[in-house]
């Protein structure tokens, strides 16, 4: 256990090794990074100067090692427009991006699991078929489009919810579906999926051969089973709500992460877009590392066969 | 006293392809069996047995059907009962051990749950006399230290531990029948061996009886009273153990015999020559008439009825008919086969 | 040892499906193509390829003349000749619907091109040398799995800085991790067959049996993963768009169309919004069925994916 927990933990290292010097590389090839912190027509002195306060005129791998430094110490640079640190605006706009991203999880869990359970149980019937094109649609329709469309019918046209904004579970409804909606088309598929392998298993046999009840195989029985990697991937869904809502953050101005990042983009506050970015690829590799391991205590199969 | 169970003319055909295609899985097949006593049914992969054990507890693939005969279990008949009245046979009066133990057991239940289920469900059992039961039940099978092994899951279980769960769920609702559909093929020889004798072991105990399933003949010449032997979906001979050892009258047999390896001997192995028949393509007259060495032009042509040679003992072969020495008396062999029947 | 290569170069041609079992397989279904999916990529196509002809308008200039956000031909106020309305600079929507089909189906497949790649070359790769090749392809994976693939787009975007064939490098970078990982475990298990083996032992090179044996076997999946790719690299591109670091103005996008319309939302200018969403939906709905038929077709084993 103690060895599978050092390498999980190695390789998420790695990750984050990696992740860092990709997030480095990008900004020092795409350009002098002090063009996009200087102001338009600064001189070259300013530049200088600019350079020396940010470090930039040191050699890449000194550059890059204290980058690396300071990322692992929690640094992750100051916004320039805020002049505030990076890692403290984000965790400011955390709870927000958490309540958004809950609330979304809950409306994916509502569609996706039950319309997945009943397809694979119903394998091939009109509700299997319902369940497909409702799959279908959740991949084929934008979620910031259907939250623009929601925006019209249910604010410009019946005036029923209010168009953006934060406070009230009607400020929460329609950004929530918006975001929930490709996640419970993928949750449905994978339940579905999940379910039908669970269902073709020897142990459903078994318990169909020891008599139960129809409802106690398939809720309980296969249900439990099939569950467990639908749960991973709705944890993992969970942390890319909360960092990847951008689009349904602006267009609901949701004061989340996502909208910290497109004010970035527009502010061209660079230290602010590569900080969140990081934060984000951090968050995300300790989350599946600690599912990983979570794994390992709950089902000892998983360390043995890895 | 009636037979326990009694097979009569069971047909189940798959229908695939949107019905353009039947494979008549099982077709006429008819035995019986008594309490406490043991059928094998041999036979190669694709000759349906697995079919005529899913037939008999009610849990056949969705493209599967009964189409003709019936099932006989202690005077009811199986093929015309519900879903919801065959659930209450299954476990409590028939029983099933599947051919994968080790897939069998559900990771995520400790395992007593799953050997208190069919107990639980079936008689009723609550509380600390379910607790008690599954302990006996470990007991039973040579779990040793059940109290504590029962709290644990399949995953820190052996191969051969976790299929002696699976027969004591087998016994767990009080079976009076149990179906063994290839239990050892995945266990090491001498595990084998040890799970063979126990199950007779327990069914000497409760008299349960036992359809062992298998193409290993060594097994049933260890564990049963009587043989049938399958193909293409029909029985080609059926006979006490020590008949058909002896003396085998169907060629199928004989081959079948002939391949099984013997202690010490030094006789080489008889493969069968040729590939068991597509089901849905049969050749006509005798089945394996195309892989038969001592075929007959009318076994082409023909196909052989059931003839009874002694006894319980039957054979489907024109060889075993009556006056069967003569090259081409079809017509005629035929009546004495219905006659015999 | 002549005779030996003789005899694996036999064996070889009888045992390897290579290239024309490719175009056996493909020849045989070509026959029985799916119908509705055709039916709404076939016209969007034609739509992007003939824009000139079609657009009845310029997309990028305005209407002589004519009122901004006047609404489509059957409502109140239309301008008879702006079939669907035109935007807050008097734009035709119709010609700019037609050509953002272009923008959307150039970046779509392109991107996915990209994408598929970059994914199937690594992943050929990392499978079929395996030991350290492997290890660095695999951990780059995984660190470019770790971002979610539309943060890290915007990221790339806003360095970058936007521009139609940027978009595509960029939506290309993102998006070819999941070709990677199927194509290395294919050709896992490719390395384990015959026919690769004994080429091996029959003294090919490591380039010459990935051309020959692996490459095709691999293709059909790569197949699959492109045509559920290009759903999303199209969702992709417009929400890139949207935000204003995709395909840049005054060029219409289907994304930043829906951004222009975005501030006309409030008094019920939904032209401008539904138009554009539609198009995105039809053409995704589209490729998703392609993908769907493909996958049952080429590879049963796929379909969870």
């Amino acid at each position: 256990m103690a060895r599978f927990i050092i390498r999980r933990t190695l390789y998420a290292l790695v990750t984050l090794l990696i992740l860092s010097l990709t997030i480095f590389m990008v900004i020092r090839l795409t350009g002098d990074p002090v063009t996009l912190l200087a102001e338009p027509g600064a001189h070259a002195e300013d530049l200088d100067r600019i350079r020396a306060e940010w470090g930039l005129d040191r050699s890449w791998p000194v550059q890059y090692l204290t980058f690396a430094k300071n990322v692992f110490t929690g640094d992750l640079g100051k916004s320039f427009n805020y002049d505030m640190p990076v890692s403290t605006l984000y965790f400011q706009r955390l709870p927000n991006s958490l309540e958004l991203a809950l609330a979304a999880t809950l409306i994916s869990f509502l569609i996706g699991i039950p319309a997945g359970l009943i397809s694979a149980v119903k394998v091939n019937s009109v509700w299997d078929n319902t369940g497909k094109v409702i799959a279908l649609f959740g991949l084929a329709v934008p979620g910031f489009w259907l939250g623009l469309v929601m925006i019209l019918v249910f604010s410009v046209w019946l005036g029923w919810l209010p168009t953006s904004g934060q406070g009230s579970w009607q400020h929460l409804i329609m950004p929530a579906v918006a975001l929930g909606w490709y996640f419970a088309a993928s949750l449905l598929r994978l339940t579905r999926s999940s379910m039908l392998e669970v269902l073709r298993s020897e142990y459903i046999k078994l318990a169909r051969l020891k008599g139960l009840p129809g409802y106690v195989v398939i809720a309980v029985h296969a249900f439990k089973n099939a569950l467990i990697p639908v749960l991973t991937l709705a944890g993992v869904n969970l942390v890319v709500m909360i960092n990847a809502a951008v689009i349904i953050e602006v267009i609901f101005a949701w004061p989340g992460i996502g909208r910290l990042l497109y004010e970035g983009i527009f502010q061209r506050d660079f230290p602010l877009v590569q900080g969140v970015v990081m934060e984000a690829g951090i968050m995300i590799v300790v989350i599946n590392l600690t599912i990983d391991i979570l794994y390992a205590y709950i089902d000892p199969r998983i360390r043995l066969t890895r | 006293m009636a037979p326990l169970l009694e097979v009569r003319d069971l047909q189940t055909h798959y229908v695939t392809f949107g019905g353009t295609r039947v494979v008549k899985a099982v077709e006429g097949l008819s035995f019986t069996l008594r309490e406490g006593e043991t059928l094998g049914i041999v036979g190669e992969s694709g000759s349906g047995k697995t079919t005529v054990c899913q037939s008999i507890v009610g849990l056949l693939p969705a493209a599967a059907c009964i189409v003709g005969g019936s099932i006989a279990f202690e005077g009811r008949d199986l093929a015309q009962l519900s879903q919801r009245e065959m659930r209450h046979i299954r476990g409590a009066q028939i029983a099933m051990i599947l051919q994968d133990p080790m897939a069998s057991l559900n990771p995520l239940f400790s395992i007593y749950r799953q050997v208190a289920e069919p107990a639980y469900y079936h008689l009723a059992v609550r509380g600390r006399s379910l607790r008690e039961r599954v302990r006996e039940l470990l007991n039973a099978v040579r779990i040793p230290s059940p109290t504590m092994r029962m709290r644990e899951y399949p995953h820190q279980m052996s191969g051969g531990m976790r299929q002696r769960i699976v027969g004591a769920i087998a016994l767990a609702g009080g079976p009076k029948l149990i179906i063994a559909d290839e239990p050892t093929t995945n266990l090491d020889v001498t595990i084998q061996a040890q799970y063979l004798d126990l199950l007779k072991e327990l069914q000497e105990q409760t008299g349960v009886a036992i359809v062992f399933v298998t193409h290993n003949l060594g097994i049933v010449a260890r564990m049963c009273d009587k043989l049938a032997v399958m193909y293409a979906g029909k029985i080609v001979e059926a006979g006490s153990v020590r008949e058909l050892f002896d003396t085998a009258r169907h060629p199928y047999t004989q081959a079948l015999l002939g391949s099984m390896p013997k202690l010490g001997s030094k006789e080489k192995l008889l493969a069968i020559p040729g590939q068991p028949p597509d089901l849905a393509t049969l050749p006509p007259g005798c089945a394996f008439h195309p892989r038969c060495p001592e075929a007959l032009p009318c076994c082409a042509t023909e196909e052989p009825g059931e003839t009874q040679i002694a006894g319980t003992w039957t054979a489907r072969c024109w060889r075993a008919a009556p006056g069967a020495a003569a090259t081409d008396l079809p017509k005629e062999a035929h009546v004495a086969a219905a006659v015999g029947n | 040892m002549a005779y030996v290569t003789e005899q694996t170069r036999a064996a070889l041609a009888a045992a390897s499906p290579g290239w024309a079992g490719l175009r056996r397989r493909w020849l045989r279904f070509a026959g029985q193509l799916p119908v509705v999916p055709l039916a709404i990529l076939v016209p969007f196509v034609l739509v992007a390829v003939f824009a000139n002809a079609i657009a009845p308008f310029d997309p990028t200039d305005p209407i002589p003349g004519a009122k901004i956000f006047a609404p489509p031909f059957w409502a109140e106020g239309a301008n008879p000749t702006a079939r669907l309305g035109t935007d807050f600079q008097g734009r035709d929507v119709l010609s700019r619907l037609i050509f953002g089909a272009r923008v959307s189906l150039i970046v779509g497949v392109m991107g996915t091109v990209v994408a598929g790649g970059i994914g199937t070359t690594l992943g050929i790769l990392a499978g079929y040398l395996g030991g350290w090749v492997d290890q660095v392809i695999m951990r780059i994976t995984d660190a470019w799995l770790a971002l979610p693939a539309l943060v890290f787009a915007i990221f790339l975007a806003t360095m970058v800085g936007p521009s139609m064939w940027n978009i595509i490098v960029i939506l290309g970078a993102v998006y070819w991790t999941r070709y990677a990982r199927v194509i290395r475990g294919e050709v896992l298990s490719l390395r384990e067959r015959e026919f690769v083996k004994l080429s091996e032992i029959a003294g090919a090179s490591s380039a010459r049996v990935i051309l020959r044996h692996v490459l095709p076997n691999v293709l059909n999946s790569a197949m699959v993963l492109a045509s559920l790719t290009i759903g999303v690299v199209i969702i992709a591109e417009a929400s890139l768009s949207f935000l204003g670091v995709g395909v840049p103005p005054p060029e219409p996008a289907w994304g930043s169309m829906l951004a222009d319309g975005r501030s006309m939302l409030m008094v019920g200018d939904w032209w401008l919004t539904v138009f554009p969403g539609l198009c995105i939906m039809m053409v995704v709905l589209a490729t998703q069925l392609l993908g769907d038929w493909l996958r049952i077709r080429l590879d049963p084993q796929l379909r969870n994916l």
